[in-house]
């Protein structure tokens, strides 16, 4: 299955890449999947989203798909079929901080 | 002809200013990482035309990058744009932004807390990389200080990183408590004369000395008196600030630290102080003459709460006794109105004749001085603050 994602700009400028970023998955579409799958094809971004060594996502990270906020599901839950299908994106976002 | 490159981090990107050796005329390429806080960025003795940069940023956390052609382009080591994103085996690259702390027990003490504000007990967390030190001779070998205080080391030009743990576990470090900017080890000396002997200080721990090339590490601070600690002749706690020395001579120490500008004569077995006349002896940044090693530079600020000049006024101090005796150098700085701050990675010196000296403020502006202090101009006045200035010498 292809999954889309978008990304920070911040993110997609250490990645070298504009818009949207199409990944293959042949597992099960989940927060983890997805990343794992991110880190695996942009290699520069490891332990931009998550920590390298807990795997936690990072305090000021959220994920949003479908209008709803994932960020707090637990990483191996599957996501929506419409993330899954490639109808909507997995939304990577940096938390709004300060003014 | 020789050219002087400056790197600058700033807290939104890094600028690469270039000059040819009269330093009246001045390129300026940046921002690079535009919008990523720039601790700190230093070119490889070994190989100038390395240079290392630590972006980081409260979102995303720590990136180190690298460039091998003085600033023009740039890469995470071991991802380089364009090349397969894993190795031969199939693993993911990407090692170069993991900074994990020792915990092995065949290093001996793994530390899991250090003292928070409040002195109760904190745990150990990684949060950026303050300095980078390139080693001074193999520009594959890189050094790394880190918030929460930490050494590291990059032996493979900073594809990995892996603690030097001899410093956190030599027996004081769940003693160490941060400063108000955090508990960062900002400092990294490399003595010249001898490849086994590091300096290195930490806010607010203090000086610490390895002479067995980090295996072991020895407190560095009798002789500092520091009033803001319970005991203010405690073997560690204090608030260093920074340290320097003239490559000729090693075993003399300056330092800048939260109150008091001190000296030491012995590799820092002892220090002194050598404030002397200075209008306040709080500050941040201190530095050598290139070619006069009792030279010294400090940029004094009125008081620990309150960042900026006394009187407004911005003042390089210059003493050329080695301390006690200090001249304020004032033309072409701001004498009115000017409350920026200078942060303690940002001054620096080239090696021509004469001496150039470089600092950067909090309000963006980046000074030279092409006489040795003398006389002053801004090579840029409106960047981001700036945190960090360092210079090359090329030629």
């Amino acid at each position: 299955m292809i999954i889309r994602v978008t990304l920070p700009a911040h993110l997609r400028k250490l990645a070298h890449v504009e818009g949207e970023v199409k990944l293959h998955l042949e597992v099960q579409a989940t927060q983890c999947s997805i990343l794992d799958a991110l880190e695996a094809r942009y290699p520069m971004l490891r332990g931009t989203i998550r920590d390298q060594v807990t795997q936690r996502r990072r305090a000021f990270v959220r994920f949003f798909a479908c209008g709803e906020d994932l960020s707090h599901e637990p990483p191996d839950a599957a996501l929506p079929d419409a993330v899954a299908s490639g109808a909507e994106p997995f939304m990577i976002v940096g938390a709004i901080a300060g003014g | 002809m020789s050219r002087v490159r400056v790197l600058v981090g700033t807290r939104k990107g890094a600028f690469v200013l270039t000059s040819d050796a009269q330093r009246e005329r001045w390129d300026i390429s940046g921002p690079h990482f535009a919008g990523w806080e720039i601790y700190h960025l230093k070119g490889s003795p070994a190989e100038p035309n390395r240079v290392f940069a630590s972006q980081s940023s409260g979102w995303f956390g720590q990136i180190i990058q690298r460039s091998d052609d003085g600033g023009k382009t740039w890469h995470q080591p071991g991802t380089p744009p364009g090349e397969p994103t894993t190795t031969p085996e199939g693993m993911p690259k990407g090692e170069s932004n993991k900074f994990v702390y020792d915990t092995s027990a065949e290093t001996g003490k793994p530390l899991t807390t250090h003292q928070w504000y409040d002195g109760t007990p904190h745990p150990w967390e990684f949060k950026r990389v303050w300095h980078l030190e390139p080693s001074l001779n193999d520009p594959d070998t890189v050094y790394a200080g880190v918030e929460d205080a930490a050494l590291f080391r990059s032996t493979d030009g900073g594809k990995s990183w892996h603690e030097i743990p001899g410093l956190r576990g030599h027996g004081s470090g769940d003693k160490w408590a941060p400063g108000a900017g955090g508990m960062c080890l900002h400092t990294i000396l490399l003595d010249p004369s001898n490849p086994n002997r590091i300096f290195i200080a930490i806010s607010a721990a203090g000086a610490f000395r390895t002479d067995d090339a980090g295996k072991t590490w020895l407190p560095i601070n009798r002789g500092l008196h520091s009033l803001y600690i319970p005991n203010p002749t405690a073997e560690v706690g204090h608030c260093v600030h920074r340290i320097a020395m003239h490559r000729s001579r090693p075993d003399v120490l300056f330092m800048q630290k939260h109150w008091d500008v001190m000296r030491s004569d012995d590799a820092g077995e002892s220090w002194h102080e050598i404030s002397g006349n200075l209008p306040t002896d709080f500050g941040f940044p201190i530095d050598v003459h290139a070619h006069e090693p009792n030279t010294i530079y400090v940029v004094p600020i009125k008081s620990d709460s309150e960042h900026y000049p006394p009187d407004g006024k911005l003042r390089v101090y210059r003493s050329r006794t080695g301390g006690n005796e200090w001249e304020a150098l004032t033309k072409g700085l701001p004498q009115g109105n000017c409350y920026v701050n200078v942060l303690r990675d940002a001054m620096a010196v080239d090696s021509l004749d004469k001496c150039g000296v470089y600092f950067g403020t909090t309000g963006g502006q980046v000074y030279a001085s092409a006489d040795a202090g003398d006389s002053w101009s801004p090579i840029v006045r409106d960047l981001p603050a700036v945190v960090s200035v360092e210079v090359q010498t090329l030629s």
